[in-house]
């Protein structure tokens, strides 16, 4: 029996009986996860975010090309690794709570402000929503690159890396990253650092995704590198008319022809039906 | 007296015909002596070891492995073998791998080890293990060269081998990995001694930072056509400069 | 709610899961066996050149798909068979032969089993294409073709479908060939791994594909195919066996 009234946030109501089904061995549905390489890094004038475009399912590619980098605000932008239906919500919830912020406190939102509403949002569900994020941002207190981990702890280094290409694309950035770098070496580098994720680790592929954020503002260059293009298919695999075959045949017009009859008024109106 | 009740598929036990008992002969277990429940089998490593990373370059393999908690490196005739994993089971390992190579010395016959066939010999020696649910717990990379060739191989506690131009083993993979296929991929033909050295102190410095079970404390060893070459223990540089700047985990600012 | 669980330990696993996948195709009088050459572990790659497929005799080729380390030491006791054999009777064993010897090895170990998917594909005695393929456990079967491995799923139901002609009606008046010619199955081999690669993530790097054609059958189709390397073992066989080597996609 659903609750009289609805209680804002999720619905535990099926859990008692999912997880008895579960004990019984009943499979349950598989969320897609977006095993993953996502990263951010500071520059000279503010923050490049990174991301692959694999979405997985298992050991299925499920998506070519998704996006993982989400929009917060004009000047925050977030990468999401983990199930991907939960980075999906849960950027767009904290997107909309911080517009509501914004246009509550009348200033320009701060990535403090959105790194505390992930945490505090995370940390209550207990690490059940499996959103790992990678937030940067520029405001008024400057450039800010935050990780969020599933359970809602947080980092604040000029550097980070998240997903299961995270080691990859770290061991770039250890290697390469220095203190104020212009913004196309920048780009460069987070481009590196995702093209180790992409060619190292399974769970990661496709393109790269760049996001560059300065107080200038917020430059999203989606597809910046397309190293994994499919090449053409040697056979053409269209079939000819006919090749279905079918039992019985029923043939419909879609077009309904209708035609159209004036009737003509009376002079002074119809009189009303009193009957 | 029936001693061995329900392996007779539900037939009594005939005294004429078997008079002791002895049938079916599978009802009888083979002895073990009295400390049979004590002996253990290595089912996780007890003592570990570092990791090594591998090379082609143009000359021949290079290797290197930090000194934390190093055993050393194996060296017979031109070719070298690290290992990383229990302790115990490397130290048996090594053991068998001289016992082997003594009785090749003996025999005498012009017949001389190369690196191929010390890897296809602990390939077969880590998978008979493996078969016998009595691993070895490690991983093995050897690497040679002989006959104007270089070798490189890779072969673990399951038996799975295999070759490449970069190898490592353990978590190293997925940091130094990348590093060294993206540097060496596709140049191993033309990679110099220099050039070969300076790709491993640039992945030993990022282990150093990032594995937190590593030193900033290693060598680097050569195989070439020339023998074996293997560096005193030496460090990298590191920069800890940028984390001047970083003040908290979150909204802190001092 | 569950009980208080116990302290567990983790027993050794003898078993890894390698990835990779591989099929083979009978025509006429030939056959191709191909695999991908990408060895993983998890979400890690080891190596990016691991061959899948192997050359028996000058009328057979293996190709074996799971745990790496059974495949390989699975692979060398058939050749050591096979070399037994051809000091025993001075000659190569006949593919069918081949094919019992392995149901038999593999059987053998019916109770700690090589957790090996096997594709057998080579030429009959009778000069056909044939493909063997087996379970890890020794059943096996004569087929036209046989996906296996990681992406044997995306695979086998495409075969199926232009191999078979599965679900397609032909022309009225006509019926689908029983045999297709070496070229067309050649791209379909190409396409089945280009798009397995697209959507597997453990299939990729390179593509290793065998071509053993039968004595007596024109080259010329395969003397037009870039790359292409003749790997037949002994100068007077009359069978002969061809390897085509592509890249396959890297992520």
């Amino acid at each position: 029996m659903a609750d009289v009234y609805n209680k804002a946030g999720f619905d535990f109501s099926n859990h008692v009986r999912n997880s008895f089904l579960q004990s019984k061995g009943v499979p349950f549905p598989k969320a897609t996860s977006t095993g993953t390489t996502i990263v951010g890094c500071l520059f000279k004038d503010g923050i490049v975010l990174g991301a692959d475009t694999r979405a997985t399912e298992g050991p299925i590619v499920a998506d070519k090309n998704c996006e993982k980098i989400h929009y917060i605000t004009d000047n925050i932008r977030c990468c999401g690794a983990g199930t991907a239906a939960d980075t999906e919500f849960t950027t767009a919830l904290i997107s909309s709570n911080m517009e509501l912020h914004a246009l509550n406190s009348g200033r320009k939102p701060r990535v403090v402000t959105a790194m505390t509403m992930l945490k505090q949002y995370l940390f209550r569900h207990q690490g059940a929503i499996g959103a790992a994020l990678v937030l940067g941002g520029v405001d008024s207190t400057g450039a800010h690159l935050f990780t969020v981990a599933p359970h809602g702890s947080t980092d604040k280094l000029p550097y980070v890396t998240m997903g299961s290409g995270s080691l990859a694309a770290m061991a770039v950035f250890e290697s390469q990253w220095r203190k104020d770098l212009d913004r196309e070496s920048a780009i460069n580098l987070v481009s590196a650092a995702i093209s180790a994720g992409i060619f190292n680790d399974l769970g990661s592929g496709s393109n790269v995704d760049v996001c560059v954020i300065t107080a200038e503002g917020t430059t999203m260059l989606r597809n910046h590198v397309t190293p994994n293009e499919r090449g053409a298919k040697e056979k053409r695999y269209k079939f000819r008319l006919g090749t279905t075959a079918w039992t019985k045949e029923s043939v419909r017009k879609f077009v309904v022809d209708e035609s159209v009859t004036q009737i003509s008024v009376p002079a002074g109106g119809e009189a009303m039906d009193i009957s | 007296m029936d001693h061995f009740p329900g392996t007779h598929w539900g037939k009594p036990r005939n005294d004429n015909i078997d008079a002791y008992g002895t049938y079916p002969l599978h009802a009888h277990q083979p002895r073990t002596d009295a400390f049979a429940d004590g002996v253990q089998r290595t089912q996780q490593p007890v003592v570990t070891g570092a990791s090594v990373l591998a090379l082609k370059y143009k000359d021949g393999i290079m290797m290197a492995a930090d000194n934390l908690a190093s055993y050393g490196s194996l060296a017979r005739f031109k070719d070298i073998q690290r290992a990383s994993g229990d302790m115990a089971d490397f130290q048996q390992l090594k053991h068998i791998l001289d016992t082997l190579l003594i009785e090749q010395f003996v025999q005498d016959d012009g017949h001389k080890f190369g690196p191929t066939e010390i890897y296809e010999y602990l390939s077969r020696l880590m998978y008979g293990r493996r078969s016998k649910m009595d691993p070895l717990w490690n991983s093995l990379l050897v690497g040679g060269f002989k006959d104007g060739k270089s070798f490189l191989g890779y072969v673990d506690l399951l038996g799975t081998t295999y070759s490449a131009p970069t190898l490592r083993n353990w978590v190293w993979r997925y940091i130094a990995q990348p590093l060294l296929r993206k540097s060496v991929e596709g140049r191993e033909d033309t990679l110099t001694e220099e050039e070969a050295v300076k790709i491993l102190e640039g992945c030993m410095k990022v282990l150093f930072y990032r594995d937190a079970r590593s030193l900033n404390k290693y060598q680097i060893a050569a195989v070439t056509e020339k023998g074996i070459w293997i560096s005193d223990s030496r460090s990298v540089e590191t920069e800890w400069a940028f984390a001047e700047g970083i003040r908290g985990y979150g909204a802190q600012t001092q | 709610m569950s009980p208080i669980s116990q302290p567990t330990s983790v027993a050794f696993n003898p078993y890894a899961e390698n990835g990779g996948t591989i099929l083979a195709i009978a025509g006429l009088d030939f056959a191709v066996v191909a695999g991908d050459t990408r060895q993983s572990e998890g979400y890690s790659i080891q190596t990016r050149y691991a061959p899948k497929v192997f050359r028996l005799t000058d009328k057979a080729t293996l190709a074996v798909n799971g745990f790496a380390a059974d495949g390989n030491i699975f692979v060398k006791t058939v050749k050591q068979r096979l070399e037994w054999y051809r000091h025993a009777h001075a000659k190569d064993m006949p593919l069918r032969a081949i094919a019992r010897l392995i149901q038999t090895m593999l059987y053998a170990k019916r109770f700690f089993p090589y957790y090996v998917y096997n594709i057998l594909g080579g030429i009959e005695e009778d000069g056909s294409g044939a493909v063997y393929s087996f379970d890890p456990v020794g059943s096996y079967e004569r087929e036209a073709c046989r996906a296996a491995g990681a992406a044997s799923s995306l695979i086998q139901p495409f075969l199926d479908n232009q191999i078979y002609f599965k679900n397609q009606v032909a022309v009225s008046g006509t019926s689908h060939p029983k045999h297709l010619p070496i070229l067309d199955v050649l791209s379909l081999v190409t396409d089945s791994f280009t798009s397995a690669t697209e959507r597997h993530i453990e299939v990729g790097d390179g593509l290793e594909i065998y071509v053993i054609v039968a004595s007596g059958r024109s080259l010329t189709e395969l003397s037009s195919i870039a790359g292409i390397e003749e790997v037949t073992g002994s100068a007077s066989a009359t069978d002969r066996v061809f390897v085509i080597r592509r890249e396959l996609k890297k992520d």
